[in-house]
């Protein structure tokens, strides 16, 4: 007896251990499998790019910009005659109509866009995946109006909806975060997940959880969830881009209640006209072009991502 | 087949029942009406504004409302736009609606066939920087910030060159003393383009199944006979002059439309095709030594078809949604366009009309879709 305990202390290693070692593990081979891909990581390079922008802004604004100048909502630069002006040491972007600077705008917006695009994935996420597994785990009846529900949220044009209701009610970046979350955590995210259930529903482990007397709840949530989580943060990426983009959309047609942001810049450079004015490109192409560029990445990491999750994709 | 169709298209009208009640409910929901709207002036009394209010319906219970305006619906009646007053919606709707579908039926098309045919390519010679560009363009058309997209195509073929108009439907100078009206001309450029198409399609379609001197001729005259004969009909009506003003607004917005959905297309068909590429049969017909082209057209590129068919279809519907910002960029007088202006001023009626309309625009092209499957995999039957 002594002797067993003995042995079993020398080998013993807390379950966290053995958890975090694994995971430890597994996140070092699937890195390596991501970083295979150029793409991938000319993604992620991009994301880093922006987090820093969007954590650079308020350390600039709390040392070298002075808040009356630099504010991205209400500063204004007397120096300047004329408003809007082009990018100057200054204003390394220049400023827009109401004589704010463009760049102090794009950096504050980020951060905006990074809590809009995560807040929507997550809510996305945890609905999708919650349905796709009892969907999958029930069947029957409950996976029968589930479905349904999702088909019919995938006939519903986006985009109409978003705009009807945001002209109608003033929509915010939490209820636009909110909304795009549930229409898409309820459409096409939770049949593919939902199919990817089915597949883990009949893997053995899950028959020995059952015979362990392992409750209903206990299976999906213990023992399907983490085994979906993989192919759910590879949808996350896709509807970061997709809440980028919608939000964008909005706030370019003016639907929106959101103060500052990619789209509201370019809304305003239209408000005043200088849409199509070629001399002018600081007050378009910034804008633009970050949104591009962030929605860019996130599908480039999506697609990196792909290729590690979806084993029929790999090319070993 | 027809069984299949039947059930399918009594789904199809449950699932619009259900849209159309949840948009309604959904409208009906926010706050304020067009009563409120209709008696802004303070010194109106409240014992006027409920009397409207009665006048109009809107006192009865919303369950009521609804069952009244979907009975109407479905007898073609619905219901008269507050902006243009008293023009029923009905008619805005039969206006609008061939603008729509002939951009992004022309778009869809266009960008399918490029796409489909450069990603065939592509996926056949791999590496090198053929590969990284093709991606780099696919991806970057795919992802661009789409409205910032149009005004670089506005800024750059209507601005910069000049070469053609920036927007709009058509010139209103040039029609001043036009004999017959705009959308007369655009009913009969369908017309006629409908049949060029039905000419040059049959004329290809037979050219398969002759021999191979006759097949160049017979592609020849399928070409050429619905060209001339397009020429003469506009030169001979008269019209030509006001069909090519709304050709010429046309080509930008099909163009961008395509350019936009082309980077999807050919990704896509790349990828299917690098899946493909790998199975075991492809290997067996290049080991019977079959020429490159005839394995990559009829083996592969046929197999590879289908999951781009999907994406076609998904697309359709999208550029649906996507028709919001290009017809409102173009200022292209569609289903967008006047989608957006009635939510902007919460013209409730066209509103719910027009997004309507997207619904059953996105369960027609599910339907395509379906439809299409059975015939491009012969393993795919319904009952």
């Amino acid at each position: 007896m002594a002797e067993a305990t003995a042995t079993t202390e020398h080998v013993y290693v807390p379950l966290w251990r053995v958890r975090l070692s694994l995971f430890w593990k597994s996140l070092r081979t699937n890195w390596a499998m991501f970083s295979e891909n150029p793409i991938g990581l000319i993604g992620l390079g991009v994301i880093l790019f922006f987090a820093l922008f969007a954590l650079a802004h308020p350390i600039l604004m709390n040392t070298i910009w002075e808040p009356r100048v630099y504010d991205p909502i209400s500063g204004y630069d007397m120096e300047i005659p004329f408003h809007p002006s082009p990018p100057s040491a200054r204003h390394l972007l220049g400023t827009d109509p109401l004589g704010r600077d463009i760049l102090s705008q794009l950096m504050y917006s980020t951060r905006y866009e990074f809590a809009l695009g995560i807040l929507s994935a997550v809510v996305t996420v945890v609905i999708a995946t919650t349905i796709g597994a009892v969907s999958a785990y029930y069947g029957g009846i409950i996976d029968t109006i589930l479905m349904r529900l999702a088909d019919l949220v995938i006939m519903v044009p986006f985009l109409p909806i978003l705009i009807v209701l945001s002209a109608l009610t003033d929509v915010g970046m939490i209820e636009l975060a909110l909304v795009i979350g549930l229409l898409s955590g309820f459409g096409g995210t939770t049949i593919i997940i939902k199919s990817q259930a089915l597949t883990i529903k009949v893997k053995p482990f899950i028959e020995a959880a059952r015979v362990a007397g392992g409750s209903d709840f206990h299976i999906i949530f213990r023992h399907m969830i983490p085994n979906l989580l993989p192919i759910s943060l590879l949808y996350m990426m896709f509807v970061v881009t997709g809440a980028i983009f919608s939000e964008a959309v909005l706030s370019y047609f003016g639907l929106t209640t959101i103060q500052m942001s990619w789209g509201i810049m370019i809304n305003t450079t239209q408000l005043f006209g200088y849409l199509l004015r070629f001399d002018t490109w600081y007050l378009l192409i910034p804008a633009s072009l970050a949104i591009t560029l962030l929605c860019a990445a996130f599908y480039l990491v999506g697609r990196a991502l792909d290729e590690v999750v979806n084993p029929r994709l790999r090319r070993r | 087949m027809w069984r299949f169709l039947g059930r399918r298209f009594v789904q199809m009208l449950i699932t619009l029942l259900l849209f159309q009640a949840v948009t309604y409910f959904l409208i009906d929901a926010q706050p304020g009406d067009i009563a409120d709207l209709l008696t802004l002036d303070p010194n109106i009394p409240p014992a006027e504004r409920e009397r409207l209010r009665a006048q109009l319906g809107l006192d009865r219970p919303p369950a009521e409302r609804f069952i009244t305006y979907i009975g109407n619906f479905y007898r073609g009646n619905l219901g008269v736009s507050f902006q243009e007053y008293p023009r029923p919606v009905i008619d805005i709707i039969k206006e609008r609606l061939p603008r729509t579908v002939v951009l992004f039926l022309t778009a869809s098309i266009l960008s399918f066939w490029t796409g489909f045919v450069t990603g065939k390519i592509l996926a056949w010679r791999r590496g090198g920087w053929i590969e990284y560009a093709s991606t780099i363009t696919g991806v970057t058309l795919y992802t661009v910030f789409t409205p910032w997209f149009a005004l670089m195509m506005i800024w750059l073929f209507a601005v910069a060159l000049n070469w053609l108009p920036a927007g709009k439907f058509l010139d209103p100078l040039k029609w001043l003393d036009a004999p017959i009206s705009a959308n007369a001309v655009f009913a009969r450029m369908i017309w006629s383009s409908f049949f060029a198409l039905v000419i040059v399609f049959v004329g290809f379609w037979f050219s398969n199944r002759v021999p191979r001197r006759q097949r160049l001729v017979l592609r020849a005259a399928s070409l050429l006979v619905p060209l001339v004969g397009m020429l003469l009909y506009w030169r001979l009506s008269g019209l030509g002059f006001y069909a090519w003003d709304i050709a010429r607004h046309l080509i930008l917005p099909v163009l961008t439309v395509t350019l936009i959905a082309y980077g999807g297309t050919m990704l896509l068909t790349r990828t299917s095709m690098l899946e493909t590429l790998r199975e075991d049969y492809v290997l067996t017909a290049r080991a019977k030594g079959l020429p490159d082209k005839v394995v990559r057209d009829k083996h592969v590129a046929r197999n590879a078809l289908l999951p781009v068919w999907t994406g076609l279809v998904f697309s359709l519907g999208n550029s649906v949604s996507g028709g919001i910002i290009t017809e409102t960029i173009f200022s292209w007088p569609g289903i967008g366009l006047t989608l957006l202006n009635s939510a902007l001023v919460a013209d409730i009626p066209v509103a719910m009309g027009t997004l309507t309309v997207v619904g059953v625009m996105t369960l027609i092209s599910h339907l395509i879709a379906d439809i299409g499957y059975a015939f491009l995999d012969p393993r795919i039957r319904y009952h």
